[in-house]
């Protein structure tokens, strides 16, 4: 090291210079297409959402913030915005538990335990807008899902599962679930699995019982991994877009809307390209907040907590 | 690695925990198995209806939904899909997917491991807010950039061009690669870096010659995730694609179902058709999705 640092002294100029280029000619293009195709057009989102615009015609009709305050006085936005609420408390009250509980089954060496992962999370490589083709065709009154309710005796449950203006989001949220609990399971297995098993072991030894030992002791070093997962989750949830736009397309009348759903359908099927655009950046704003939030109390309390060193 | 120091120490422990009773019953091993398999069927029930629902013929399919086996079995959905009037869709579709895979694929691991390099073993001043930026990338979600987006393909000429998808698509890719890339790279020991120098090779030779063949399992699972992700893609290619002959498989199977809304059991062969390859290159790939996933997730 210092021999080499010695014999280039001399020309420390040009050194400097060859690390500049190198730096420019590895970073920028993944620099240019980055901004180009990823913060450019939310730039772009954020001055078109201020034009009365269709998206084809020069872009002159300057309205101000007048777009975002159609957007909150609309029933159709205010119901997306209650729907990806309604399904990030729904992933949260009741997905990420499933998850976690899935996970801990697993969190153990017993036969077959690969072929479990292997199913469960299998889900998760399917494309969205191909489950959802299947799945408009397993719920069609009189499918499979009904006839086999009826066959377990729990005919009563059956429902018009897409077409129920309350009860399509539950449908969309067990789909949803269907697809994507496989991914937090996975990702709350890799976390468990982090866990030195002997410090359980030492609070059972200790007299905790089991349920005592997997609240007070797993459940908090589980912290960071759950954490990220609920965020990921979060995410997910505010940009729900492909499965619903297949089985519902938002409907019956806006009440399986989303926010993504409603960006599409009025800023690119209406050509409101100004409109839509605000709701991108209301969806943005979002996004920001909670990504803001979790850098704030989620991932500083992570990295400085002693618990990260087993994940490392 | 530290499991087998910790399954040393934890014997110990694990005798005095049988003494005083408190393992694992042999009757907890049967409910577990139990509901694992539940879920398990609830997971696997709308693949297998769709499966053997391209083995039935529609009367059956509509007719008798109960019925979990085909009889007859029929094979001509399959082969329509496949070799007869639905083919041309079909492999004209699945090439698009190969397409579009591959070129943003190779650009988003191409570049970004590029970029990872700079991150992880170049000191510069502004390094961690370039990085930073990046990383905002994951923060939020791809469709507030997607109105925009289309006004901007359709403005450097591209709309209907499988490369407006792929660009786009590979560029959405970038700060997940990044971030699993960097830590890599950053692993590997100095003491290789100063000798390929002397060995006299520049800042490219010892990416290209060292790090990147090291780093082929990171490489591996990250080509692997981007893969995933662009093969299921469904809303960029919705807006940017516009004519049928350009469609990727996710729109294809979409617009087949609308165009034979009546002939089920042809939806349902080619849904599966569709979604054989993601589920064979699961299969194979298993361990390094599941592996970079959490390596992603975990590691933040």
């Amino acid at each position: 090291m210092s021999a080499t640092s010695a014999s280039v002294r001399p020309r420390v100029g040009s050194k400097r210079q060859t690390k500049w280029l190198t730096i420019s000619l590895f970073l920028l293009p993944a620099l240019a297409l980055y901004v180009l195709f990823v913060l450019f057009p939310i730039v772009q989102a954020a001055r078109y959402s201020l034009f009365d615009w269709n998206g084809l015609n020069p872009l002159t009709d300057f309205i101000g913030l007048k777009n975002y305050e159609t957007a909150f006085n609309s029933d159709s936005f205010r119901r997306a915005l209650a729907n990806n609420a309604l399904i990030i408390f729904l992933s949260l009250a009741i997905q990420i538990p499933f998850s976690l509980a899935c996970a801990v089954l697993l969190n153990r060496r017993f036969p077959g335990r690969g072929l479990f992962r292997l199913i469960f999370f299998l889900p998760y490589v399917l494309s969205e807008a191909i489950t959802g083709i299947v799945f408009s065709l397993l719920l069609q009154p009189g499918q499979l899902v009904d006839t086999g309710l009826q066959g377990v005796g729990l005919g009563g449950l059956v429902q018009d599962w897409l077409g129920d203006y309350t009860f399509v989001m539950i449908t969309l949220f067990i789909i949803i679930s269907w697809k994507y609990f496989g991914f937090h399971m996975i990702i709350l297995l890799a976390g468990l699995q982090g866990i030195p098993r002997e410090i359980e072991e030492a609070a059972l030894i200790d007299g905790a019982g089991r349920w005592q030992a997997f609240r007070h002791v797993t459940l908090p070093l589980l912290g960071p991994t759950l954490r990220v997962s609920v965020f990921l989750s979060m995410i997910g949830a505010l940009q729900l877009f492909d499965m619903i736009w297949v089985m519902t397309r938002g409907g019956p009348i806006d009440s399986s809307n989303t926010m993504a759903i409603d960006m599409f359908k009025r800023g690119f099927v209406e050509q409101q390209m100004g409109y839509g655009s605000a709701l991108a950046v209301i969806l943005f704003a979002f996004g920001l907040v909670l990504a803001l939030a979790y850098q704030r109390f989620v991932l500083r309390r992570d990295v400085e907590g002693a618990v990260t060193a087993f994940n490392g | 690695m530290k499991t087998t120091a910790s399954t040393a120490r934890a014997t110990s422990a694990s005798l005095i925990l049988r003494r005083i009773g408190k393992v694992a019953r042999p009757g907890l091993g049967f409910v577990r198995y139990v509901i694992l398999t539940v879920v398990a069927g609830f997971i696997l029930m709308p693949i297998l209806y769709a499966v053997l629902g391209g083995f039935k013929e529609n009367g059956q399919l509509v007719g008798d939904p109960g019925s979990i086996i085909p009889s007859p079995w029929v094979v001509s959905n399959y082969t329509d899909v496949l070799f007869g009037d639905s083919a041309a869709f079909f492999w004209r579709e699945a090439a698009n997917s190969v397409i579009v895979a591959v070129v943003a694929v190779g650009l988003t691991v191409g570049l970004a491991a590029l970029a990872a390099f700079v991150f992880a073993r170049l000191m510069f001043r502004g390094r961690e807010a370039l990085y930073t930026l990046f990383t905002l990338g994951l923060l939020f979600p791809s469709a507030v950039a997607i109105l925009p987006l289309y006004i901007l393909v359709k403005q450097i000429g591209l709309e209907g061009n499988l490369l407006g998808v792929a660009l786009p698509q590979a560029a959405f890719g970038l700060p997940l690669t990044i971030i699993i890339l960097r830590p890599f790279f950053k692993s590997i020991p100095v003491e290789l870096e100063d000798a390929a120098k002397i060995d006299g090779c520049g800042s490219f030779g010892f990416f290209w010659r060292v790090l990147l063949p090291l780093a082929r399992p990171a490489l591996a699972t990250v080509s692997i995730l981007a893969i995933v992700g662009t093969w299921n893609a469904f809303m960029l290619p919705l807006i940017l694609l516009n004519g049928t002959d350009q469609w990727t498989l996710p729109l294809g199977v979409v617009n087949f179902s609308g165009l034979y809304s009546s002939d089920q059991a042809r939806i349902l062969a080619f849904t599966v058709c569709a979604i054989t390859p993601a589920v064979v290159f699961y299969a194979l790939a298993e361990r390094q999705i599941v592996g970079g996933l959490t390596a992603g997730g975990v590691k933040g």
